[in-house]
């Protein structure tokens, strides 16, 4: 244990030192780790708010499919209904346009019909008054007894 | 036998003075202690130094993050334990640790490797005795270089006590704490008693800070030597476990005293 100058010395040392590092070391290392940190912490954070960005967008995304395909099949379900529609409208507009030519052609048949028993109405009533003639020739005249014979063509 | 290893101990055990005569008085200097730790103090400031001015945010390397690692451990225990504001401490702390660090760790070198380098250029170049030239390698197993940095922090603790409390403030608490009372004639009474108290208590701490580093720098020193007085084929039986076991003591009391040095400096800002 002996006590000198040594001990003067290595306080100035031990000073001059601590500022150094004081001056030189602490300051700039200190400040960039804090920078860093900084840095790190801030692109976490960037990470998280992308993540959620990401998940907004993929909720955002199944929304919108969901409502298209939503509104896809509305669109399907009204265009079958429409068709549906369509077609018991044709089959209907059929069956009463069936329906009118049938009744068309039964009126075309009546008048047909009405028409050849007239035409056979007359015929006959020529053909009974031709026959009547032939056996009344005599007795029976055509200008005379014309009531009588229309009454018997109206029979028939 | 004997006598031998007497002297090879007292060899080794003497400062290389700048002044050789036995009458020498306070102005000689050792120049070991003095050379080898102005050495590592450069060796210190310029590694942090030049970390610090190439230090790379994105992307740094192998030393620059060693460094890094050490600057957090020491701004972890001053934040943990220093809660004033302070430009001084973590800077003073960091040093601190790693100028001892590096002086404890002249220790690891063989005991006669830096003597008989010293014997070696002293015989060859300036013509000395070889058995006249004396050189210690470990700066902190010298009593000047632990009180010179616990003289320092003692300084400190001065200077920061009266900085955060006044001059009245401080001396006020050197009379009235630890024993307090409110009845005036007691507290003059308990003045003296209050003094001696705090007295003792600031002398204990550069003390107790700069003989502890010594102790244990200088029984590590001795063994070593006591151990390279043993056969050679047998020295290493005690020096490896030794050397492993002072591997731990030299990085322990470089952070016990820089973590003694926070405390002390946060007792000195905080009131009793």
């Amino acid at each position: 244990m002996e006590f000198n100058v040594t001990l003067l010395g290595q306080a100035i040392t031990f000073a001059i030192l601590v500022w150094f590092t004081m001056k030189f070391v602490w300051p700039p290392l200190t400040n960039m780790m804090e920078e860093r940190a900084k840095r790190i912490a801030d692109g976490l954070a960037a990470a998280e708010r992308g993540k959620q960005d990401l998940e907004a967008a993929e909720k955002r995304v199944a929304d919108e499919v969901r409502k298209a395909k939503q509104q896809a099949m509305e669109i399907i379900a009204s265009a079958e209904k429409r068709a549906t529609q369509i077609v018991d409208e044709a089959k209907e507009n059929a069956s009463t346009e069936g329906a009118r030519i049938v009744a068309d052609a039964k009126g075309q048949i009546d008048q047909e019909v009405m028409r050849a028993k007239e035409a056979l109405r007359e015929h006959v009533a020529q053909l009974a008054v031709v026959g009547a003639e032939k056996i009344l020739r005599k007795e029976i005249d055509a200008a005379k007894h014309a009531d009588l014979l229309s009454s018997i063509k109206a029979e028939f | 036998m004997a006598s031998n290893a007497i002297e090879y101990i007292n060899h080794h055990l003497t400062f290389w003075n700048s002044d050789p005569s036995p009458a020498r008085g306070f102005w000689s200097l050792h120049v070991d202690t003095f050379s080898v730790s102005l050495f590592l103090a450069f060796v210190f400031a310029g590694v942090f130094a030049m970390v610090a001015r190439r230090a790379s945010l994105e992307n740094p390397g192998k030393l620059q993050l060693f460094v890094e690692s050490i600057i957090e451990l020491v701004d972890t225990q001053v934040k943990e334990i220093f809660h004033a504001k302070s430009k001084v401490i973590a800077p003073l702390a960091l040093t601190i640790f790693c100028w001892i660090f590096l002086m404890n760790a002249m220790d690891m070198l063989p005991v006669d490797l830096l003597p008989n380098i010293a014997q070696w250029i002293g015989h060859t170049f300036f013509g000395l005795e070889a058995h006249h030239v004396y050189f210690r390698s470990v700066p902190s197993a010298d009593v000047n270089a632990t009180f010179a940095m616990s003289l320092s922090v003692f300084l400190c603790i001065i200077g920061f006590s009266i900085k955060a409390k006044g001059l009245g403030g401080w001396g006020k608490e050197l009379l009235t704490a630890p024993f307090h009372t409110h009845n005036p004639i007691g507290a003059i009474i308990l003045a003296p008693l209050n003094f001696i108290f705090q007295l003792v208590e600031l002398a204990a701490k550069p003390i107790s800070l700069s003989l502890r580093l010594f102790g244990n720098l200088y029984a590590g020193e001795l063994i070593f030597i006591l151990i390279a007085l043993l056969p050679w084929g047998a020295q290493w039986i005690l020096g490896a476990p030794w050397a492993i076991f002072h591997i731990l003591i030299i990085t322990l009391q470089a952070f016990v005293f820089m973590m003694l040095t926070i405390v002390y400096l946060s007792l000195a800002v905080e009131a009793h």
